[in-house]
C-alpha cells in the first residue's frame, strides 16, 4: 500500500530525527495537528481502556473508508495518535485489516512505544481499530 | 558531594543496566538481586532438584532441608518464635488472598473489616470482594495530609463490630510508615484479628512481629532482593489455628479417600502443591547476604540518598510530592505536565521509574490524581543515580514546558 503524502512527511521528518529530544518534538508538533474532540465525542463509549492517559478513538465510516479522530489528555500520545491516523486515513475495512501498523510504528522509530509492558494506550487503540475493521 | 553505595558491586544487575545506560529506580515494584542468590538457585539447579517433603531420596532430603533452612531464616528475619508459625505462598497478594478466603468462616453478616485509604490493591480488593461474599462493612481508615492514617479517626472507626484490621506499615506510594503500634493494640483489645500488609516495610529495616503483635504480617520475597514467585505468610499459632484450608492438592492432606480428606495445620496445610522450592531456597540466600550487612550503615545510606531526593523535588519549580514521605520513595506531579508525558521522556532517557497510579487507584483518586510518578530507591542505588534522575527530569521538563 503506497503512503499518502502526509504519512510520507511523517515518515521522512521522523528518519531524519536524531536522537530522543528531537524525536520528542516531532511528536508534540504532530499531537498538535490533531482537530480537537468535541465533549460529545469524549464519551464513554470512544474512551479506549488500558491508558495511563485518557484516550479517545472516534470513528465514522463513509462510502466504505474509514475516518477517525483521536484525542488524548497526554501530548506525546496525542503524537502517537496523529502518526497513527494520518497512516490509516481513508482506508477501507479490508485495507485497515491487512496494514501492519506496528511496523508503521518501527518504520518511524518509534516501535518500543508498542511494547506490551507499555500501558501508553497505543496498543489499546490498535485493537479497538482492528475491532472496528473486522466489523466487531 | 558523591555518596557511593558499598553494594553496590554485589548487585550484577546494576551494572549490566548501567551498560544499557538504564538506571534503576523502580525498587518499590521489584528489586536487583545479589550475587549470593544467582548463585544459590544455580547451586540447587546445578546439584540436583527434587521435590520437598516427599520423596526419602537423597535430592529429595537435601531439597527439603535447604527449604526448611530458609523457613527458619524468615522467622529469624521477623523475629518469630518459630519456623512453623511461617506460611510460603506464591506472593504477598496470595498471602493476602489465602487470609480472606481461610478466615471467610470467621464473619458474620452485618461485621466490618477496617483497611486504610492507602492500601495498594493487593490489601484492598481481596477484603472488598469477602465483603461482598458475607455482606460485611469495609471500613476505610482515613488519612491526614502527610499520608498517615489519621490515629484519631481510626481508633473511633475501630470498634466492637470490626472483626479484622488489616493495614500496610509502609506505604508504596506516600513512603511513610504507618502508626501501626496504636492501631494493632487498639483492634485486638476490640477483639479484632490484625493483619499487616509489609510489603514494603520489610525492606526497610527489621521488623519484630511479636513486638508488633499483629495476629499476620505479610510479605514478598521479590522485594526484599530475593526471588519473585515466593511470599510469606507469618501468624501467630492461634491466628493460624483459625484458618480453613483453601486450596486444596499434594501434600496438604493427612489422609485421603474418595469422599474425605482430613488436613495438615500451618504451615504445609497451606502450601498446596509443589511450592517454588528454588524460589524459597533463593530468598534463603537472600536473607543470608542481608544479614551480613551493617543494618545502621545500610540504614544511614538510604535515608541519605532519600534526603537527597526529596532535596532535588522540592528544589524544583512546580513539582508536587504526594504526603510527607520518610524513606524509602516519593511520588509525584508537576503542575501543568501529564505524568504520562513526563514518564515517556524519563525513559526514552534511560530512568526507570514507575508512572500510573501504583495499584492504589482509590488513593490516587481521593488524592485528585489519576497518576504520579514514583521513585524508589534500593541499598545498592548511589547519589550518581539520582543525579542522572534530576537531569533527565530537567531535560523532559524543559521540553514539556
Amino acid at each position: 500500500m503506497s503512503l499518502s503524502t502526509a504519512a510520507q512527511e511523517a515518515l521522512d521528518s521522523f528518519e531524519q530525527a536524531s536522537g530522543w529530544e528531537q524525536r520528542a518534538r516531532l511528536l508534540m508538533q504532530w499531537g498538535e495537528r490533531l482537530s480537537a474532540l468535541s465533549d460529545e465525542e469524549k464519551s464513554d463509549d470512544n474512551r479506549v481502556h488500558g491508558c495511563e492517559s485518557k484516550v479517545w478513538l472516534v470513528s465514522r465510516q463513509q462510502d466504505g473508508r474509514w475516518h477517525f479522530n483521536a484525542g488524548s489528555d497526554a501530548r506525546l500520545i496525542r503524537g502517537l495518535l496523529a502518526l497513527l491516523l494520518v497512516r490509516v486515513e481513508g482506508l477501507s475495512s479490508a485495507e485497515l485489516q491487512q496494514l501492519d501498523l506496528p511496523a508503521w510504528f518501527t518504520q518511524l522509530g518509534l516501535g518500543r512505544q508498542l511494547s506490551p509492558s507499555r500501558s501508553n494506550g497505543l496498543n489499546a487503540v490498535l485493537q479497538r481499530m482492528a475491532q472496528l475493521a473486522a466489523g466487531g | 558531594m558523591f555518596q557511593p553505595s558499598p553494594w553496590r558491586a554485589d548487585f550484577p544487575a546494576i551494572a549490566a543496566l548501567q551498560r544499557q545506560h538504564q538506571t534503576y529506580l523502580d525498587n518499590a515494584a521489584t528489586t536487583q538481586k545479589p550475587q549470593a542468590l544467582l548463585d544459590a538457585l544455580s547451586h540447587y539447579y546445578g546439584h540436583g532438584a527434587a521435590n520437598v517433603h516427599r520423596a526419602q531420596h537423597l535430592p529429595g532430603a537435601l531439597a527439603t532441608q535447604a527449604f526448611e533452612a530458609t523457613r527458619e531464616k524468615v522467622a529469624g528475619w521477623l523475629n518469630a518464635a518459630d519456623a512453623q508459625q511461617i506460611v510460603f505462598t506464591h506472593g504477598a497478594t496470595s498471602a493476602l488472598n489465602l487470609l480472606a478466603y481461610g478466615l471467610e468462616a470467621q464473619f458474620e453478616a452485618g461485621e466490618e473489616i477496617a483497611i486504610s485509604a492507602l492500601e495498594h490493591h493487593a490489601n484492598l480488593l481481596p477484603w472488598q470482594q469477602l465483603a461482598k461474599r458475607r455482606g460485611l462493612r469495609l471500613v476505610i481508615l482515613p488519612l491526614d495530609s502527610s499520608g498517615h492514617i489519621d490515629l484519631d479517626a481510626a481508633l473511633q472507626l475501630i470498634g466492637p463490630r470490626t472483626r479484622l484490621l488489616a493495614v500496610s506499615q509502609l506505604s508504596n506510594v506516600l513512603g511513610t510508615w504507618q502508626p501501626l503500634q496504636a492501631l494493632l493494640d487498639h483492634a485486638r483489645a476490640q477483639g479484632a484479628l490484625t493483619v499487616v500488609d509489609g510489603a514494603q516495610g520489610v525492606v526497610h529495616g527489621r521488623q519484630d512481629v511479636r513486638q508488633l503483635g499483629c495476629d499476620f504480617y505479610v510479605f514478598s520475597s521479590h522485594k526484599l532482593y530475593g526471588p519473585d514467585g515466593v511470599g510469606v505468610l507469618y501468624g501467630r499459632p492461634e491466628a493460624l489455628a483459625r484458618l480453613r484450608h483453601w486450596q486444596f492438592g499434594g501434600e496438604m492432606v493427612q489422609l485421603a479417600d474418595y469422599q474425605q480428606a482430613s488436613f495438615r495445620p500451618a504451615p504445609l496445610g497451606f502450601e498446596a502443591g509443589t511450592p517454588p522450592i528454588a524460589g524459597v531456597i533463593g530468598l534463603g540466600a537472600s536473607l543470608d547476604y542481608l544479614a551480613s550487612l551493617d543494618p545502621h550503615a545500610v540504614v544511614e545510606h538510604e535515608a541519605a540518598l532519600h534526603r537527597h531526593l526529596l532535596r532535588g523535588l522540592h528544589d524544583r519549580e512546580g513539582i508536587r510530592v504526594l504526603g510527607q514521605p520518610q524513606l524509602a520513595l516519593a511520588s509525584f506531579v508537576v503542575e501543568g505536565v501529564h505524568n504520562s508525558d513526563l514518564a515517556h521522556l524519563l525513559t526514552e532517557q534511560g530512568i526507570a521509574v514507575r508512572a500510573g497510579h501504583h495499584c492504589a487507584m482509590p488513593l490516587l483518586g481521593s488524592l485528585g490524581l489519576d497518576g504520579a510518578i514514583r521513585v524508589s530507591l534500593a541499598l545498592y542505588n548511589d547519589s550518581d543515580d539520582l543525579q542522572r534522575f534530576f537531569s533527565a527530569l530537567d531535560q523532559g521538563l524543559e521540553l514539556l514546558r
